[in-house]
């Protein structure tokens, strides 16, 4: 392996710039490039770009062939997730992924919307747990479908979930017996952010014992969600929380995101949360 | 924090793009949104090749920085420690992410055509580098 390091525009490397041995013709096409530069912020949609970003380490002492690829490694996933949306759709199915970080509550919470909905809104979950089926038995014998995927994976279990995932999941629930579907993701404030999973929307429970700072130091997250469900307001008497700090941080990262505070635990400020689970159920 | 199984979907996508060709070396550009952490990709890049036909293949990740266009004035912002995202030009909260959630695996170095080649024959690769 190359050595790290750090280049004055935050570009980071593990090669060697041993910029002399690279002046040499290429005949098959290749043109010579700007040596030790890199571009600053190539997408995926500028080819060129991307092809000027490596064009340091054509050119090498041996038998050498450079393949170009330009994959989207994500872009597997968000196929798929689009698969399982159009799949949802059809159904009739609105589906909400629920994240959060671990001990936010989210469980207890969905708990309450599960017992709530009964009878009204037909709800399916699937559940995304490391290594145990403890958050589905809690929330079975209300009337709602339940998919459990256990995440554990040999190496510490995946630290969220994605599309191929709830793909199988979704084969374990009869759509057309649903309204609402809740995927309630590993517990973890940074992968989850970032794996379209073919959800119409995302939501997040966060508890005022997390810190004030969260949506600084969790910015992907936080700006991910349509709603921040604020939960353990019980506590609030017990705890310095600052709510107003909390909702500044928050709107410096998410300004449109809806702030829905309640207790999972007292059910207090629960039915503006299955207000906004309902909304588009109409 | 997913390195493990984001070396593992890049070593599949190349695994499929080599057809059995020895790697050299994979290059992967990173935008900073996707949370990767270099040193961690790097470690996890060692064990998950270990074994596999890409064994020895050396990762080398470019790190693109995180900027956020406005929609109201075009302006591109670079995020920085103080992270937020509304626009420092004209104060507009109404912007996106133009940069820094790449995660491509751009481009892979094989063995030329003959595995035993020297450098003198580089030059003979007629075509083989010509880029898409």
């Amino acid at each position: 392996m190359g050595r790290f390091h750090r280049h004055d525009d935050g570009t980071v490397h593990s090669h060697d710039h041993d910029d002399e041995g690279h002046h040499h013709e290429h005949p098959s096409g290749d043109q010579p490039r700007p040596r030790g530069r890199h571009a600053a912020a190539p997408t995926e949609d500028d080819p060129q770009a991307l092809a000027e970003l490596i064009g340091d380490h054509t050119g090498y002492q041996t038998g050498r062939e450079r393949i170009e690829i330009l994959q989207d490694i994500y872009a597997e996933n968000d196929e798929l997730a689009a698969a399982n949306r159009a799949a949802l759709d059809a159904a009739g199915v609105h589906a909400v992924n629920l994240m959060s970080s671990p001990g936010s509550g989210k469980t207890t919470l969905l708990a309450r919307t599960l017992a709530a909905f009964e009878g009204s809104v037909r709800v399916a979950v699937i559940e995304g747990d490391i290594e145990t089926p403890l958050d589905a038995e809690r929330l079975g014998g209300m009337g709602a479908q339940i998919s459990l995927l256990n995440t554990g994976d040999g190496f510490g279990g995946e630290c969220h979930l994605d599309a191929p995932m709830v793909a199988k999941a979704l084969r374990g629930l009869d759509l057309d017996a649903a309204d609402l579907l809740v995927v309630e993701n590993v517990g973890n404030l940074v992968c989850p952010a970032e794996f379209d999973v073919g959800e119409h929307r995302k939501a997040m429970v966060y508890a005022i014992t997390e810190g004030e700072d969260k949506p600084l130091k969790y910015p992907v997250m936080f700006r991910s969600v349509g709603a921040v469900v604020v939960n353990k307001m019980d506590l609030a008497p017990y705890l310095d929380f600052d709510m107003d700090l909390f909702r500044s941080n928050l709107t410096a990262v998410n300004p449109q995101a809806q702030v829905i505070e309640l207790s999972a635990r007292t059910g207090e400020g629960v039915d503006a949360w299955l207000e906004w689970l309902r909304a588009p159920l109409a | 924090m997913h390195e493990v199984s984001l070396c593992r979907q890049v070593a599949a996508a190349v695994t499929r793009a080599t057809a059995g060709r020895h790697v050299q070396t994979v290059y992967v550009t990173v935008g900073e949104l996707r949370q990767v952490v270099p040193e961690a990709m790097a470690h996890a890049w060692t064990f998950v090749v270990r074994g596999t036909a890409l064994d020895g293949a050396r990762l080398e990740l470019h790190h693109v920085q995180a900027v956020v266009t406005c929609d109201d004035c075009q302006h591109n912002t670079r995020l920085g420690r103080q992270l937020g995202f509304d626009c420092p030009a004209c104060g507009s909260s109404r912007t996106h992410v133009s940069a820094g959630e790449e995660f491509v695996l751009t481009a892979v170095d094989v063995d030329g055509p003959d595995d035993d080649c020297t450098p003198e024959q580089e030059g003979t690769l007629d075509g083989a580098l010509s880029p898409s």
